[in-house]
């Protein structure tokens, strides 16, 4: 064996490519074979079908609504999530006793299972017994009126991934220089104004990149939704994954929730070269 | 003087928002079920542990923490021995194909869970691996890897190649040179993913919805979404096994909260 031979990284890199192979890409050539399919699990049917579930899907009311839901949810979501971040990151950007304590409690909401804030919110949320409603005095049925399902669902998500906002915008916080401000501070600029024009620009690639984990994450938001209402209440809190999953998990037609998976899958894709392409020409300007 | 007083009220604030939810539900847990259904009084005026005794006792409780801290844990294991020799290579050996290796981890770590379910379930069924906790095993290594290979190969990349060299110049194999010399070195990189990993496999629920059936392979998460309720649903005990299946994770953001954060910002911003 030659000394080049022993450098050669395929043997270290081996089991990484075979399980990705296997069990990522496989599945995603897989998934869009399903979806050209006519396959009900239960009566064992199984053909071929072109794109006739694709064909279905655009006239499926549905699938429409779904996608609006979800839309509506990853806009607020993530912009909630991004104000609220960028606030209290700059709260926690400086030095004051007991801010390792504080910042382990910040990301509490971020480490417990999703499943366990959904639990915890929908006892919360609860019209007779939950503490929102004692507290506000009212008795608003948050997660059976359609007008506020949807909202009690972007407010608990707010609660549950602003901790990783603030640990990225942190992060980013720090490497701006110092000196920088202390200049700015020189030059008689305020609060305002040295926000804007040094810690906003400085931190813009580290939003982006914010932006784009954020975005991504709630586009495909399946979990938190689903224990906290299940889609309801009339489907108005049924977001494309969830709506996915139950045709192809409650209904069991895994040719035509695999083209509603596929369709998840194509705007996750579409929605990351939009946001790499803007990340590149910020990076070059 | 009072900016300092705003700014500690401001904090006040942040801590009750972010923990106020944790804390509500572990009240929750301690009171008896006449009154889960009063407040007024905020605090249980007889604290019991009821909740938890029926949690284990009426309810498998212990057998879903068994089965969420084996899949995580393996996980943990095999998505970091197999994601560092990845992450190795990547960072100090010859390999073709190296960007297109990496673009591939980076596009994995954006599938959404739901487009590869069904031919995953497929698989799964085939290999007779349903309901068993090899199946998540397999599933959330392959899922995590990104994050690990991520992780540790910005880590391998900070150590000086002249380390490497030196080693391979003593006469280590690179496999010698990489778990006697560089491993060591990245030990803080090692712990940040596998705390990563360790959260993302306890907390998964999509594929672990998908893929048990009985309380053979359930995980926690499973357990509490579908905690049985026959004629109301049981506030106290879906509050007393939240708490038991997040005290874990409080843990580790209490004692790792920097390694968390390094792993959280390494395997995203330097991306």
């Amino acid at each position: 064996m030659t000394a080049r031979d022993r450098e050669n990284g395929l043997p270290f890199v081996l089991p990484a490519v075979i399980l990705l192979a296997f069990l990522t890409i496989y599945p995603v050539l897989y998934v869009l074979y399903l979806s050209l399919q006519r396959r009900l699990l239960i009566f064992g049917i199984s053909r071929f079908c072109g794109l006739e579930n694709y064909i279905f899907l655009l006239g499926d009311g549905r699938f429409w609504n779904a996608l609006k839901n979800t839309v509506y949810f990853t806009t607020f979501s993530v912009s909630l999530e991004l104000l609220l971040g960028l606030s209290i990151a700059l709260l926690l950007n400086r030095d004051f006793a007991a801010k390792g304590l504080v910042r382990a409690v910040v990301l509490v909401p971020w480490a417990i299972p999703t499943v366990v804030s959904a639990r915890m919110w929908e006892w919360i949320y609860n019209t007779d017994f939950g503490i929102l409603n004692t507290l506000l005095g009212q008795k608003i049925n948050w997660l059976g009126s359609p007008d506020w399902a949807m909202h009690a669902a972007i407010a608990m998500d707010v609660w549950k991934t602003t901790p990783f906002v603030v640990i990225l915008l942190l992060a980013g916080l720090q490497v701006i220089p110092r000196d920088l401000y202390r200049a700015a501070r020189v030059d008689g600029a305020g609060r305002w104004q040295t926000f804007r024009k040094i810690t906003l620009p400085l931190l813009k690639p580290v939003i982006l990149v914010v932006l784009i984990f954020r975005t991504l994450d709630a586009f495909r938001i399946f979990d938190a939704v689903y224990v906290l209402t299940g889609g309801g209440p009339a489907n108005t809190t049924e977001t494309l994954s969830i709506y996915a999953y139950k045709v192809l998990f409650q209904t069991l037609q895994f040719g035509y929730g695999s083209a509603l998976a596929v369709v998840v899958f194509l705007c996750v894709g579409a929605i990351s070269v939009v946001y790499v392409r803007i990340l590149s020409r910020g990076v070059k300007l | 003087m009072t900016r300092r007083v705003g700014f500690f009220a401001l904090i006040l604030v942040l801590t009750l928002y972010c923990a106020g939810p944790v804390l509500w539900q572990l009240l929750t847990s301690l009171k008896p079920d006449a009154e889960l259904t009063t407040i007024p009084p905020i605090l249980p005026v007889h604290p019991t542990g009821i909740h938890y005794e029926s949690i284990f006792t009426s309810h498998p409780m212990l057998r879903l923490i068994l089965n969420s801290t084996v899949v995580a844990a393996c996980t943990t294991v095999f998505s970091l021995v197999i994601g560092s020799l990845c992450a190795f290579a990547l960072a100090a050996l010859r390999l073709r194909w190296k960007l297109l290796l990496l673009g591939v981890v980076l596009t994995v770590s954006m599938f959404p869970p739901i487009a590869t379910a069904s031919p995953l379930y497929i698989i799964i069924r085939a290999l007779g691996l349903r309901d068993t906790w090899w199946a998540l095993i397999a599933i959330y290594t392959t899922f995590s890897l990104p994050l690990s290979i991520w992780i540790l190969t910005n880590f391998f990349r900070q150590i000086p190649r002249e380390i490497y060299l030196a080693a391979r110049v003593d006469g280590c194999s690179p496999f010698q040179a990489f778990y006697r010399v560089l491993l060591p070195l990245s030990a803080p990189g090692v712990a940040a993913a596998a705390i990563l990993v360790f959260i993302f496999s306890w907390n998964e629920f999509l594929f672990a919805l998908t893929f048990t059936s009985t309380t053979a392979s359930r995980t926690i998460p499973v357990g509490i979404a579908l905690f049985p309720g026959l004629h109301e649903i049981p506030w106290g005990e879906i509050a007393a096994a939240s708490i038991v299946a997040t005290i874990p994770l409080v843990v580790l953001v209490f004692v790792f909260q920097r390694r968390i954060t390094e792993g959280l910002t390494a395997g995203a911003i330097k991306g």
